[in-house]
């Protein structure tokens, strides 16, 4: 065990054991000494590249997310949806379109459209900027909450995609020339980006970092794991 | 090389004993209460079965319409691959690719990545580039959206009863059971285990080579 290990990662962790448990197949498995995070090393099961955290995740979460973030402003500034109604176009952003649904009398679903595009997809880059600076600051504050709170931002992601849905099946319905067209506008593109960004942000981003900031914990607790 | 006994913790990486549970427990971490590991009630050809069913019932929603709309007299059709070539006729190719990867390619890869690694587990056999594939079907896993299309057929549904009249097909049906046995696929299946039927048929085939 050398002392940089010791230094780098709280007792307790597999980390500082030299131990990595692997992404895809979840075994646990000893790192070669001296080549930590080097690529070399794979999953002596499934051969995944082994790493004890992943790599760059700090820097490559904050540029996804400041990608998002800009890809945001278009997503809800440019059409998703242009209606061509006998030559009189209208266009509807992801906001308009949620409006539309609770002013016919939808409310249901303009509530889920509404949580789903607009709520979701900002509370996911508050949410990692937060966890992102919490890390960096070696945040030792409520620690298993913002541990949920990752794991509810990985879950959730994926159903902002449904106003790329509701935009795609629309424009390959209502085809009826000139009386009534729907086609996909510009925004769509933005927004599919913000979804497919921020996901990947979600994936780049290791939890176990904000653990690493706990210098003391007890060894104890680890042997009795609840079922 | 490996410590069967310990699991470290996938969200805080606390290293602990991995508790053996019976069938319907689910291990929790003791510091961050990540899931660690779980032993469903099902074996894995319950499992197969839902990858199975789920399979066909995808075909089957691919080859007809998910929703119809007849306003006037004209009729048109939506299918799911139908509407990634409507997006590509309106230049929305990034639209349509992501339309395709996500309601497409993504949810099929699953599948048949499933049959191809537990049909053969199941008859007691290894399938050639076992790991590799397992791999590809962890890595494509986020990336399936079956279901939030389905959320998006009824929004999509809400709005046009406004503009016309919107008839639900055959693949609407198809896709919501796909939607289910691909849940109850999840459920089901035991990560755990089939990595030990892996080990043990690798080693079994490796006692073969030498004998």
């Amino acid at each position: 065990m050398t002392t940089w290990r010791k230094n780098t990662f709280p007792p307790g962790s597999a980390a500082a054991q030299g131990l990595a448990s692997c992404h895809a197949c979840g075994l646990l498995a000893r790192m070669p000494e001296q080549t930590h995070d080097s690529h070399d090393t794979v999953c002596p099961r499934c051969d995944a590249p082994l790493h004890l955290r992943k790599p760059n995740s700090i820097a490559r979460t904050w540029a996804l997310v400041i990608t998002a973030c800009i890809l945001y402003v278009p997503a809800n500034v440019l059409p998703v949806m242009q209606t061509t109604t006998l030559g009189a176009t209208q266009n509807d952003t992801i906001l308009s379109g949620a409006a539309y649904l609770w002013n016919t009398g939808s409310w249901d679903l303009a509530i889920i459209v509404f949580i789903a595009s607009i709520v979701v997809p900002m509370a996911k880059l508050i949410a990692l900027i937060t966890l992102l600076l919490s890390v960096q600051r070696r945040s030792q504050h409520q620690i298993q909450q913002r541990t949920r709170l990752y794991r509810l931002v990985e879950i959730v992601g994926k159903w902002s995609m449904l106003d790329i849905y509701v935009a795609a099946l629309l424009a390959t319905l209502v085809h009826f020339g000139s009386l009534l067209t729907i086609r996909t506008g510009p925004g769509a593109i933005a927004f599919g980006a913000v979804v497919v960004v921020t996901m990947f942000a979600a994936k780049s981003f290791d939890p176990r970092l904000m653990w690493d900031a706990i210098e003391t914990q007890n060894h104890d607790r680890a042997e009795h794991p609840r079922s | 090389m490996t410590q069967p006994t310990l699991v470290a913790c996938h969200d805080c990486d606390l290293l602990q004993r991995r508790p053996v549970l019976e069938a319907g427990q689910q291990a929790r971490c003791v510091r961050c209460g990540a899931r660690l590991g779980r032993h469903p009630y099902s074996p894995v050809d319950h499992t197969l079965a839902y990858v199975l069913g789920a399979l066909t019932t995808f075909i089957i929603g691919n080859c007809y319409p998910v929703v119809s709309l007849e306003s006037s007299g004209i009729m048109t059709h939506a299918t799911l691959l139908g509407a990634v070539r409507a997006l590509h006729a309106d230049n929305m190719d990034a639209v349509g690719a992501l339309v395709l990867f996500t309601g497409f390619i993504a949810p099929l890869t699953i599948l048949l990545s499933l049959t191809y690694l537990l049909l053969p587990l199941e008859l007691g056999r290894l399938a050639p580039g076992f790991a590799h594939l397992f791999r590809l079907f962890i890595s494509v896993s986020p990336w399936a959206m079956v279901e939030v299309m389905m959320l998006g057929v009824v929004v999509s549904f809400v709005k046009l009863a406004h503009m016309a009249t919107a008839i639900s097909g055959i693949g609407l049906w198809s896709f919501g059971i796909t939607m289910l046995l691909m849940a109850a696929m999840s459920a089901s299946m035991d990560q755990a285990d089939i990595w030990r039927r892996f080990e043990a048929l690798r080693h079994g085939r490796l006692r073969e080579a030498r004998a």
